[in-house]
C-alpha cells in the first residue's frame, strides 16, 4: 500500500483515533477502556484457585471486554498484512544508543534477535519477555491499569491516582532503559 | 435485556460492538507503531515527540468526549446513563508502586499490556509466552493482594 496509508500513521490521526474508542465503549454500553482488567479475567477463568479476588461473575463483568481483547489481536493481525514489515524510523539518535547496546536488526515492530523463541533461553530473551511481561502483568494489576486503564481513561476523567500511577510508568520505565537495559542487553 | 439490546440482536451484537472496537484499538496501535519496542525506547530516551504526542491527543480526545458526554447528559446506546466511577485513592501507594513496577516491565518487553496482544497478532509469536506470564503475574498480584500496602 502506498500514500498516508502505507507506513506508520502520523501521530495526530492515532492519537485522536485511540482517544476516540473512550467515548465509543462509554455510549456502546458504559463501559471503561482498560485493557489489564483482562487479565484478571483471564486468571478467573483459567486459575482462579483460592484466591478470592479471582472468583467473580467474569462473564458478566468482563466478557465484553475479553471480546474486545480479542479484537486486539484480530487488528495486529490485519495491521501486519497492511503492511508493518519495514523499519521502524526511529530518530538517529535512538538507532545510535541501541546499536551501542548491541541491537543489529532494525527491521520489523520489535528486534528479532531478542523477541524470538530460541532466544528465551538466553538472559537477555528471558528478562525482555518472561519477566518483563511478569512485571506487566503485575504492576498492571497492583497499579489497578496501565497505559489504558490510567495513562488514557484515568487522565482524561482527571483522576489524581492515574497520574500517580503514570509518574511510576516514567520512573520504572526510565529506570529500566537507563540502569537494566544497557547491562541486559 | 433492554428494548434496544432486543432490537439490534441482543448481547451477542453489543459483543459484536466491542470486537470492532479492539480491533480498531489493535490496528491503529499497529500502524501507529505504538507497538513498537523501538518505539518505546526512543520514547523513554526523549528522542521524539512522537509517542508523546500520541498519548497526548489520545488523552485530549478522550477527556473533551467525556466532558461532552457529561454535558448533554448522554445515555449509552444499551441504555444505561453514563457514569465513570472515581479511582479510589486511599494511601497511594498501590499507584506508584504498581505503576513503577509496570513501568519497568513496559521498557523491558517494549510493550504495554494491549501491545503485546496486538504484537502476538502481528506475528510476533513469542509473545505469547510474555502474554502468559503477564497473566502470571496478575495472578501472583491477586496472591499476594492481602498481604501487600494499597
Amino acid at each position: 500500500m502506498t500514500g498516508w496509508l502505507g507506513g506508520e500513521w502520523p501521530w495526530y490521526v492515532a492519537g485522536p483515533l485511540i482517544g476516540l474508542i473512550v467515548p465509543a465503549l462509554l455510549i456502546a454500553g458504559n463501559k471503561q477502556f482498560g485493557i489489564s482488567s483482562n487479565l484478571r479475567h483471564l486468571c478467573s477463568i483459567i486459575a482462579p484457585g483460592k484466591v478470592e479476588f479471582f472468583h467473580y461473575d467474569w462473564k458478566r463483568v468482563g466478557l465484553w471486554n475479553l471480546v474486545f481483547l480479542g479484537g486486539v489481536v484480530i487488528g495486529g493481525f490485519l495491521a501486519f498484512h497492511g503492511g508493518t514489515g519495514h523499519t521502524v524510523a526511529i530518530s538517529a539518535e535512538t538507532r545510535a544508543a541501541l546499536v551501542k547496546l548491541g541491537i543489529h536488526d532494525f527491521t520489523g515492530l520489535v528486534p528479532h534477535e531478542i523477541f524470538n523463541w530460541s532466544a528465551l533461553l538466553t538472559l537477555r530473551g528471558f528478562v525482555s519477555i518472561v519477566v518483563g511481561g511478569f512485571l506487566v502483568g503485575f504492576g498492571a494489576s497492583y497499579a489497578g491499569g496501565c497505559t489504558s486503564g490510567h495513562a488514557i481513561s484515568g487522565l482524561a476523567n482527571f483522576q489524581l491516582p492515574s497520574l500517580i500511577a503514570v509518574v511510576g510508568f516514567f520512573a520504572g520505565g526510565l529506570a529500566a532503559t537507563y540502569f537494566i537495559l544497557p547491562w541486559l542487553l | 435485556m433492554t428494548k434496544i439490546e432486543k432490537k439490534i440482536g441482543g448481547g451477542a451484537g453489543f459483543l459484536a460492538v466491542y470486537l470492532l472496537l479492539g480491533i480498531v484499538f489493535g490496528y491503529v496501535m499497529t500502524r501507529a507503531e505504538v507497538v513498537s519496542w523501538f518505539r518505546i525506547q526512543e520514547m523513554f530516551r526523549f528522542q521524539s515527540f512522537r509517542m508523546y504526542g500520541i498519548i497526548g491527543m489520545a488523552i485530549v480526545t478522550a477527556a473533551i468526549s467525556i466532558a461532552l458526554l457529561k454535558r448533554f447528559g448522554i445515555q449509552s446506546v444499551s441504555g444505561e446513563s453514563i457514569s465513570i466511577p472515581d479511582k479510589q485513592l486511599g494511601r497511594g501507594i498501590r499507584y506508584i508502586v504498581g505503576g513503577t513496577i509496570f513501568g519497568l516491565g513496559w521498557a523491558l518487553t517494549g510493550a504495554c499490556p494491549g501491545a503485546l496482544f496486538a504484537l502476538v497478532g502481528s506475528g510476533v509469536s513469542v509473545m505469547v509466552a510474555a502474554v502468559a506470564s503477564a497473566v502470571a503475574g496478575a495472578w501472583v498480584y491477586g496472591w499476594l493482594r492481602p498481604r501487600l500496602p494499597h
